[in-house]
């Protein structure tokens, strides 16, 4: 299996369609923090001046953390293109160059092809969002600095003390982990079904755009079927940055708002990677190869 | 009773009943029989069939392959020859029947029979995006084996690519490509060979070279090769055993020497005057060696070595020869027994 796994993770690192993502996401990141630099204090002026007519702020608002944050939320959006460009492609790239039957030929096991290759695409996965965080975290840290962060949510603003934030990032790159593994999971089970990788590349993004479109506008009848869209719990990493607050209404240092549902939308994305790779293996066993 | 035999049994009497060693000694001739086909068969194949949607692909095959055997593996196009071949590799799943690989059940054993069989199924395709060099190792790394520098060299060599080791295939041509797969299912030095129409796409000299590579690893490194095709000359020329298969159902498995006699060679004469040429055989000792007449040529079944004193004997009864072709008993057979003649004419080159 080690060596299966080796074996996946050098194709991957071996073709230049993997470094696109990599590309993409400096490029986006590096334009918008280089905005940020330029015009950022106008961005901010523009985003939050109506709290600003009502608040006065001190120190640095315009800081690494709140850029990282800015950052998340346009990147987030467009991630699962760049994960499904990889995940899509593991087994209808193979049907497509005609590689996968000589692989099968050689004696190891369907199961054992198949987790190499979804591991393989969840470590690439795992990478890009250490990419994402160095770039989108650390660097703005250094090119902006620290102070405490600010957040404007939909009825009120947060505050997070400077020493309060890093850990909450851990936790939400860690959630957008899940989220980014669900959307390699969906990626990975439609490529079972084509021999060519434009078809689950396409299909996993339009499954990712349609439901989050359903998850994200407050109709009622939208409502009713958001719980049963894992869509609806790929965004849940902001919960990170809600915290409680006490009679003060000051932030309680290391706390969550809402770590119920946290867990909970943790889990269901689990559910989902583990009933696509399962459904995966289940359909690829049985499957006569034929390409 | 054969030595070999007999060692045979002794050394595995262990795995035989009493019963079965018993009924055996009873007769030496069935004992003999029996042997052989235990200690040579690689490939036994029991009653395959393979459905598709609507489509029966592969039906009722039974067939068996010796240990040494370059077994020639023909139909025509849609035959049911990849077919079979992908339900040997386990890449499509029999509807029903059986199949034992080195005496082990496909689907019980699956990973010690692929560890001894090497393949190359239709295309060659390898990862284009890599050298040479990296899918020969990355495929030995796959079939068990310590990928060293000079194994994937010595590789890249035999089949004639070493000077392009570090080159992505996809810079290769067609019969590049041919040959890197042969190199990849060779690398892991298996026991049995599977080459699946390993002559599509390329020109005369890749042909030769792949026919030169199949009977190497035959008599000098004694393979056991299974190699399908559609075409009967390519065939003939390597295969010591053959099967013949149309609409999934076996014609004939036999011995090829058996089927290639030189005693039964057919020879197609045309004359620019055949009326006149038939008159002057008929009148000759060649009458009785003449077959069945088509309309534009002449047909004789004769011994091989008796076409050059044909030739003489034309000439002498002054008959204006355009072109005198043997062609092979099998050829005739080929024709006579795969049911839609028109798509026969395009195997018989």
């Amino acid at each position: 299996m080690y060596k299966l796994l080796q074996i996946e993770l050098y194709k991957i690192f071996r073709r230049p369609r993997t470094y696109i993502a990599f590309l993409a996401i400096t490029a986006l990141v590096g334009v918008i923090q280089l905005g940020l630099v330029k015009n950022g204090d106008d961005y901010v002026n523009f985003v939050m001046g109506n709290v600003m007519q009502s608040f006065s702020f001190d120190g640095k608002l315009l800081n690494g953390y709140l850029v990282c944050y800015i950052l998340l939320q346009l990147l987030l959006v467009h991630v699962p293109l760049l994960i499904a460009l990889v995940a899509a492609d593991m087994i209808s790239g193979e049907a497509n160059m005609g590689t996968l039957r000589l692989m099968l030929t050689k004696p190891i096991s369907r199961t054992q092809f198949l987790l190499a290759k979804f591991t393989a695409s969840a470590i690439y996965t795992f990478m890009l969002l250490v990419w994402i965080a160095f770039l989108a975290l650390f660097v703005s840290m250094f090119l902006f600095g620290v102070d405490d962060m600010v957040i404007q949510k939909t009825n009120y603003l947060v505050q997070l003390p400077v020493g309060d934030v890093f850990w909450r990032y851990v936790g939400a790159f860690g959630f957008a982990l899940l989220s980014m593994l669900s959307v390699a999971a969906l990626g990975f089970f439609l490529s079972n079904f084509a021999e060519n990788s434009i078809g689950p590349i396409v299909a996993t993004m339009s499954v990712i755009i349609f439901f989050t479109i359903l998850s994200t506008m407050s109709i009622p009848l939208f409502q009713k079927i958001q719980p049963f869209l894992f869509t609806t719990y790929m965004v849940n990493w902001k919960e990170f940055f809600d915290p409680k607050v006490n009679a003060d209404n000051a932030v309680i240092v290391g706390s969550l708002q809402h770590p119920d549902r946290i867990i909970q939308s943790a889990l269901i994305l689990v559910l989902h990677i583990v009933g696509f790779v399962g459904a995966t293996m289940v359909l690829f066993k049985r499957k006569d190869i034929l390409s | 009773m054969d030595n070999n035999c007999k060692t045979f049994l002794i050394s595995n009497a262990e795995s035989l009943s009493c019963i079965q060693i018993s009924s055996l000694y009873i007769n030496s001739t069935i004992l003999a029989a029996q042997c052989y086909t235990c200690m040579q068969s690689v490939i036994k194949v029991s009653n395959l069939t393979k459905h598709f949607k609507g489509l029966t692909a592969v039906n009722d095959l039974s067939f068996s392959v010796n240990q040494g055997d370059v077994y020639g593996f023909l139909g025509q196009n849609g035959a049911g020859k990849s077919t079979t071949i992908r339900m040997l590799l386990t890449l499509i799943a029999p509807t029903s029947g059986e199949i034992e690989l080195f005496g082990m059940n496909i689907k019980t054993h699956r990973s010690e029979i692929l560890r001894q069989v090497g393949a190359v199924v239709e295309k060659p395709d390898v990862y284009k995006y890599l050298s040479a060099y990296e899918n020969v190792a990355l495929f030995a790394k796959l079939s068990g084996v310590k990928v060293t520098d000079k194994l994937v060299m010595d590789q890249l060599a035999m089949v004639g690519l070493a000077s392009r080791a570090k080159d992505t295939v996809k810079t290769f041509s067609q019969g590049m490509k041919q040959r890197l797969g042969i190199g990849i299912a060779l690398v892991h030095n298996p026991q049995l060979i599977i080459l699946d129409e390993p002559t599509n796409g390329l020109d005369p000299q890749g042909i030769a070279d792949i026919r030169n590579l199949i009977l190497s690893l035959s008599k000098e490194m004694g393979k056991t090769i299974v190699v399908s095709s559609h075409l009967l000359s390519e065939i003939e020329q390597v295969a010591s055993r053959l099967l013949i298969i149309d609409k999934g159902k076996k014609l004939v498995e036999g011995n090829a020497h058996e089927l290639f006699d030189p005693a039964q060679t057919i020879v197609e004469i045309e004359t620019i005057d055949n009326a006149f040429t038939l008159q002057q055989l008929q009148q000759s000792h060649w009458q009785s060696m003449l077959q069945p007449q088509r309309s534009h040529s002449i047909l004789l079944k004769l011994h091989r070595e008796q076409i050059p004193s044909l030739h003489k004997n034309l000439v002498e009864m002054d008959v204006q020869v355009i072109s005198l072709q043997p062609r092979h008993n099998l050829e005739d057979f080929f024709l006579q027994i795969t049911s839609n003649n028109q798509h026969v004419q395009a195997f018989t080159n």
